[in-house]
């Protein structure tokens, strides 16, 4: 049945996790019994509109948020606080805009004390995983938003992350950029054979991603479905929009929110 | 042949638009200095003297005597002096101040209200603590230089973004990282700004700062000028006391341009 063959191991695990959010002496309820589970290599897509807390779930997991209760156990142990074990993207980049771009992806190996000339070979071989030799001098504003991304991506690489969090991270970019940008991540993602969980509202994005997707509902967010992706791998960009398992997915993912209301849907379809 | 000179032309023409309005503001400084001198706007005795020419005449027997290097070396050295202890104290107190919103606000009132005292206001008691000379003048020096220097670097520090310090944060930062790694280095355009002000009001300060019983120095040398009646050599030092502040503010620009980061 899994499309995903590189282990079955569990790498990460949500356990029963829920967010109250506290505003003027009122609860808000943000995420509720989140269970989640996902295995050693694995792509998995956090689904939902806006406000359904799949962001905040995965500031939970990257240990920026505290969670009001249930665990969060990667790899056999349980996570409290941020680390370079779990390499974040975000969805502004935050490239740090005094440094090149190689000094950018050096941050976290420099963090951890490495000399200059092992943090700059690493950092190169993470620029060229990432499809960017040749830029490491270039100055962070001189390079295309679809670049910077890809320069964020290389410096959460260089780490060596267990997993790789992903916050709507090709929000930003233009409608090809973005589909190049998929593309990438799927390079990325075969090469490295690194476990990515990717937050987006775009369903096609999720399809054309995934091995699983996580189908989140609103108020409080919490899980909806969870489904697994069968559309054969490698991926190209004219197999998605147009192929029938993948227009079928879709209508899937589309049914189980025709209940929500309609000012609550703004998944872009 | 012909086409080298044409490029040489074009160099000229391509630096008077460049810089022709420039050059033309200094001329047109100098003409508003000589017709100054010439309609006797300083009075009728001793107009003369205050001309630019004569002022330049005195500028070349100061070179020759050394006056010049005499006073304004100690000049350079208490604003230079000032200026270190001022930057040793106010980035770390900047940075503190920025990074904590608690101290922010803690100081605010103190640092609002202290910056607006003329540094002179206090000279009555450097005088008691430091007595007269260097070091007083040097003590008020870095007073007026280290408001600018923190309250810059405390809103360089304050405007850190939060996605930065996530960042670093999943990248394993601690506080030591986060600091040297994100505050410092986001902070640095504003330190310079914050620099580039300091600079310019300490060599402001300093003039009046020097006539308080040194015996030396640009400020000093113009009380001398003045009882020497020597009113050529007054302008003269005025001069260059406009021409070093403006070569200090360069040096400052410079700084800004090359240190500073762009978005």
């Amino acid at each position: 049945m899994e499309s995903n063959d590189r282990g079955q191991k569990t790498l990460l695990e949500l356990r029963d996790v829920s967010k109250v959010f506290k505003k003027d002496g009122r609860d808000f309820p943000v995420l509720k019994g989140i269970n989640l589970s996902i295995r050693e290599g694995e792509f998995v897509s956090i689904l939902g509109p806006t406000g359904c807390g799949k962001s905040v779930t995965l500031q939970i997991v990257a240990g920026l948020i505290d969670q009001t209760t249930g665990s969060v156990v990667l790899d056999g142990k349980e996570e409290h606080g941020p680390g370079p074990h779990k390499g974040m993207v975000f969805q502004e980049y935050a490239l740090l805009p005094w440094r090149s771009v190689v000094e950018n992806v050096e941050i976290g190996l420099e963090l951890k004390g490495l000399g200059k000339k092992e943090r700059r070979k690493i950092a190169r071989e993470q620029l060229a995983t990432v499809g960017l030799e040749g830029t490491e001098n270039q100055e962070v504003h001189e390079i295309s938003v679809g670049m910077r991304q890809r320069v964020a991506i290389a410096r959460a690489l260089a780490n060596h992350p267990k997993i790789l969090l992903m916050d709507e991270p090709f929000e930003a970019l233009d409608a090809l950029t973005k589909e190049e940008m998929q593309i990438q991540i799927l390079n990325v993602w075969e090469k490295t054979g690194t476990t990515i969980l990717f937050v987006t509202h775009d369903v096609d994005e999720a399809i054309f991603l995934s091995d699983r997707i996580c189908v989140m509902d609103i108020n409080p967010g919490r899980v909806k479905k969870m489904l697994v992706d069968q559309l054969p791998r490698p991926r190209h960009e004219c197999m998605s929009r147009t192929d029938k398992e993948f227009n079928d997915m879709r209508d899937e993912i589309i049914a189980l929110y025709s209940s929500l209301k309609d000012e609550e849907l703004d998944l872009i379809i | 042949m012909a086409e080298k000179q044409e490029t040489g032309i074009g160099g000229l023409q391509a630096f008077l638009a460049d810089r022709g309005y420039y050059v033309l503001g200094v001329f047109l400084f100098l003409a508003v200095w000589q017709a100054a001198s010439t309609l006797k706007l300083f009075g009728n005795d001793f107009s003369e003297a205050f001309s630019p020419v004569a002022a330049f005449l005195a500028l070349i027997e100061m070179a020759k005597n050394g006056d010049i290097v005499h006073h304004a070396i100690p000049s350079l050295r208490r604003v230079l002096v000032s200026l270190v202890l001022a930057i040793v104290f106010a980035l770390p107190v900047g940075v503190l101040v920025g990074y904590f919103k608690s101290l922010e606000k803690l100081t605010y009132v103190p640092f609002q209200f202290m910056r607006m005292i003329s540094p002179l206001a206090w000279m009555p008691i450097a005088i008691i603590m430091f007595g007269v000379g260097d070091v007083s003048v040097t003590f008020l020096l870095w007073l007026v230089a280290i408001w600018p220097l923190i309250l810059n670097t405390v809103h360089g520090a304050g405007r850190v973004s939060p996605l930065w310090l996530n960042m670093a944060r999943t990248m394993g930062a601690g506080d030591k990282g986060i600091l040297s790694k994100i505050i410092i280095p986001a902070a640095i355009p504003d330190m310079l700004t914050g620099l580039r002000l300091a600079v310019g009001v300490s060599w402001i300060i300093l003039v009046p700062a020097e006539m308080l019983g040194v015996p030396d120095g640009l400020g000093y040398f113009i009380l001398d000028t003045r009882d020497r009646f020597r009113y050529d050599q007054l302008m003269a030092t005025i001069f260059i006391i406009g021409l070093i502040g403006y070569l200090l503010d360069s040096a400052n620009r410079w700084l800004i341009s090359r240190f500073a980061w762009k978005i």
